[in-house]
């Protein structure tokens, strides 16, 4: 084995290497020394970062089961920006909120090392351990306050039911394996592709019990029970990080299982990830009008958006391939921001995450105001923002396919949705404050960070030509 | 091979008694122990089937952990001992109606076992890999084609370390 053969979990070792040290650092810091324990976890996912690139066009493979082609690089890429995001957005809030740091980052960056493996896996069997490694830094994360009842219930219910929807993941993969005798992704695609078995009932159930699984895991209706509440219950930052980082890694993993290795089974599973895809669209977005939490609100646009993706999945045409990881990479920036935002305007006594905290917002922070109008934008769709280009590749790939009416309810619900979107703007900019503390002000690296990510939405938006071209790229290594 | 069918029939008893001392029991602590002795007897017809690492893992895994958690369940929930004289015989599910659906039920799953049993007769036994399930093969597969599974498994278990740490750790620390 030369060194060369260790190529493709470079990335993925600088996380780990660096969520060690975050762990390691917490232990032998003395009581009340003061430790850039964030620094480490910024190293750490620019390590991961500079890696990935370097790492291009290579398609090296480790281990025989780690793969780093240009789909999951970019996917890396994504997560590198949501954790650099995240960590940035967490240092001005987690002490405010009596996190304990060296803990949270730590947790934070193992939660990266299970997503990137997940996308990264080419075999059932480290899919599922990278899925569970996620998971459970993730179940943790969401109940770390735990002074706040609601975090510790919120933590358990994701907990439980998570593990029920893995429960289906692992069987599922066990079915893979009685069938074709491997969890090898490219050796059971052949066996399936080979033997013709698109008619063995173990391959359908096989099939079910891993759109389960993986459905549970972007939040897709109806497996979404879990997420309102997740959402709502965990830190505002953890909330963006779990709703970019979790939904990316699961929706990569779901496309690269289902195109590669189940691809001959096409006609099986487009009827069902359809119903589920209009199902989660509708649901996200008319549930979400009646929210009065922001939180919640923007859990419900996240289930939402998780259908939208479902649509590049089952359009998966050389359009819908591409704009699945473009759909992901704008996703991912403008709902960390929006969600960073939500954290930095609380204090240590309000959440200040109710529609009525953000009254008059634009008189008390203006900047913020402004910056949380775009993101509130993108997520609408509207020109020029990341999110128009993304939801206009999307759809765009389901008309070329010929799936009208997925591209029309997928219109008509984010014309829905764009009610609850302007509500929030609105009541920034057209109503007055009411008796309610102001929150605090937000400026240095968290605001740098928000404007970044702001830049990233536009830049998106208005010229999408060269992300799109490199997601064409990465897109095709390997489907 | 007379005596590993003594003692097939040796550890079947153990099994079987086991099992049904389980639900004989009136108090649930004699349950979870009676249990450990079926599993017992189960891992001893592993040893018999040349499928040594299963028989260490029955025990470690369920006579072990399983079961001791089952234990603290018991007590934690202060299940006390039942009696026959309490039970609650108007419940619905003593009607005759449900009964004799249950004794369907009973039967038929009887008559598939015995049908199960009968079909796989010797034939299929010899297709049976004994070396499979062997310790040295075992550990050769982990540590060749799942050596890096392995591996990531370490990271799975910090983060679950670390997870109970922060969450069962005291407060404001």
């Amino acid at each position: 084995m030369t060194s060369s053969d260790f190529d493709a979990v470079v990335p993925v070792i600088c996380v780990a290497l660096a969520g060690l040290f975050a762990m390691l650092a917490e232990a032998f810091r003395a009581r009340g020394e003061k430790m850039p324990i964030g620094g480490l976890a910024l190293i750490g996912l620019v390590g991961a970062g500079v890696a990935s690139v370097l790492l291009w066009n290579r398609t090296a493979t480790s281990f025989g089961v780690v793969t780093a082609d240009n789909f999951s690089l970019f996917i890396n890429l994504v997560l590198v920006a949501v954790g650099i995001l995240t960590v940035v957005f967490s240092a001005a809030t987690i002490e405010r909120d009596g996190i304990p740091a060296g803990e949270y980052y730590a947790l934070m960056l193992f939660a990266i090392v299970g997503m990137m493996l997940m996308v990264q896996s080419s075999d059932l069997l480290l899919m599922f351990l990278a899925l569970e490694t996620m998971s459970i830094a993730v179940y943790v994360l969401t109940g770390i306050r735990r002074d706040q009842a609601n975090a510790t219930e919120a933590a358990f219910k994701y907990f439980l039911l998570g593990a029920f929807a893995s429960a289906f993941f692992l069987y599922g993969i066990a079915f893979i394996y009685g069938v074709t005798g491997t969890t090898h992704l490219e050796r059971a695609g052949a066996a399936i592709a080979a033997q013709s078995m698109t008619d063995n009932p173990m391959l359908l159930i096989a099939v079910g019990l891993l759109i389960v699984g993986f459905a549970f895991k972007v939040a897709a209706v109806p497996f979404h029970m879990w997420s309102p509440d997740a959402y709502e219950g965990a830190p505002a930052v953890v909330t963006g990080f779990m709703s970019t980082g979790v939904k990316a890694a699961a929706v990569a993993a779901f496309a690269r299982v289902f195109l590669s290795a189940l691809g001959p089974l096409v006609d099986d599973w487009t009827p069902v990830l359809w119903v589920i895809a209009v199902l989660t669209m509708v649901v996200g977005t008319v549930v979400g009008v009646s929210q009065t939490s922001i939180k919640r609100m923007l859990a419900y646009s996240s289930i939402a958006h998780a259908g939208y993706l479902l649509v590049a999945i089952i359009a998966a045409n050389d359009v819908g391939k591409a704009s699945l990881l473009f759909y992901l990479a704008s996703y991912a920036v403008t709902n960390v921001g929006a969600f960073g935002i939500i954290a930095l305007l609380g204090s240590k006594e309000h959440a200040n995450d109710e529609l009525r905290d953000y009254a008059g917002l634009a008189h008390t922070h203006p900047g913020l105001a402004a910056l949380m109008t775009i993101f509130l934008l993108s997520l609408g769709g509207f020109p020029p923002t990341a999110g128009f280009i993304a939801k206009w590749y999307a759809f765009s790939a389901a008309v070329t396919e010929g799936y009208y009416w997925l591209a029309v309810i997928g219109f008509l619900s984010s014309v829905v949705s764009v009610y609850f979107y302007l509500r929030i703007v609105v009541m920034m900019y057209m109503t007055e404050r009411d008796a309610r503390p102001v929150p605090p002000p937000v400026r240095g690296l968290a605001m740098a960070g928000l404007v970044v990510s702001v830049l990233a939405v536009l830049y998106l938006g208005v010229l999408p030509a060269q992300v799109i071209s490199w997601a064409e790229q990465s897109i095709a290594t390997i489907f | 091979m007379a005596s590993e069918l003594l003692l097939f029939y040796l550890f079947a008893a153990i099994t079987v008694a086991g099992a049904v001392a389980v639900i004989a029991q009136r108090n649930p602590v004699y349950s979870v122990m009676a249990i450990v002795g079926s599993f017992c007897g189960l891992s001893g017809l592993y040893v018999l089937l040349e499928a040594p690492f299963v028989a260490v893992v029955q025990i470690i895994i369920y006579a072990g952990a399983i079961l001791v958690l089952f234990l603290f369940t018991v007590m934690l929930l202060n299940a006390s001992r039942e009696d026959g004289a309490e039970w609650d015989r108007t419940h619905p599910y003593y009607r005759p109606g449900p009964t004799r659906v249950g004794g369907v039920l009973a039967v038929l799953l009887l008559g598939q076992l015995v049908w199960a049993v009968t079909k796989i007769g010797g034939a299929g036994v010899g297709d049976l890999q004994p070396a499979a399930s062997s310790v040295r093969l075992l550990g050769r597969v982990l540590f060749t084609d799942y050596m890096f599974a392995f591996e990531v498994t370490s990271i799975l278990i910090i983060a679950g370390m670390v997870g109970a740490v922060v969450l069962a750790g005291k407060k404001g620390n």
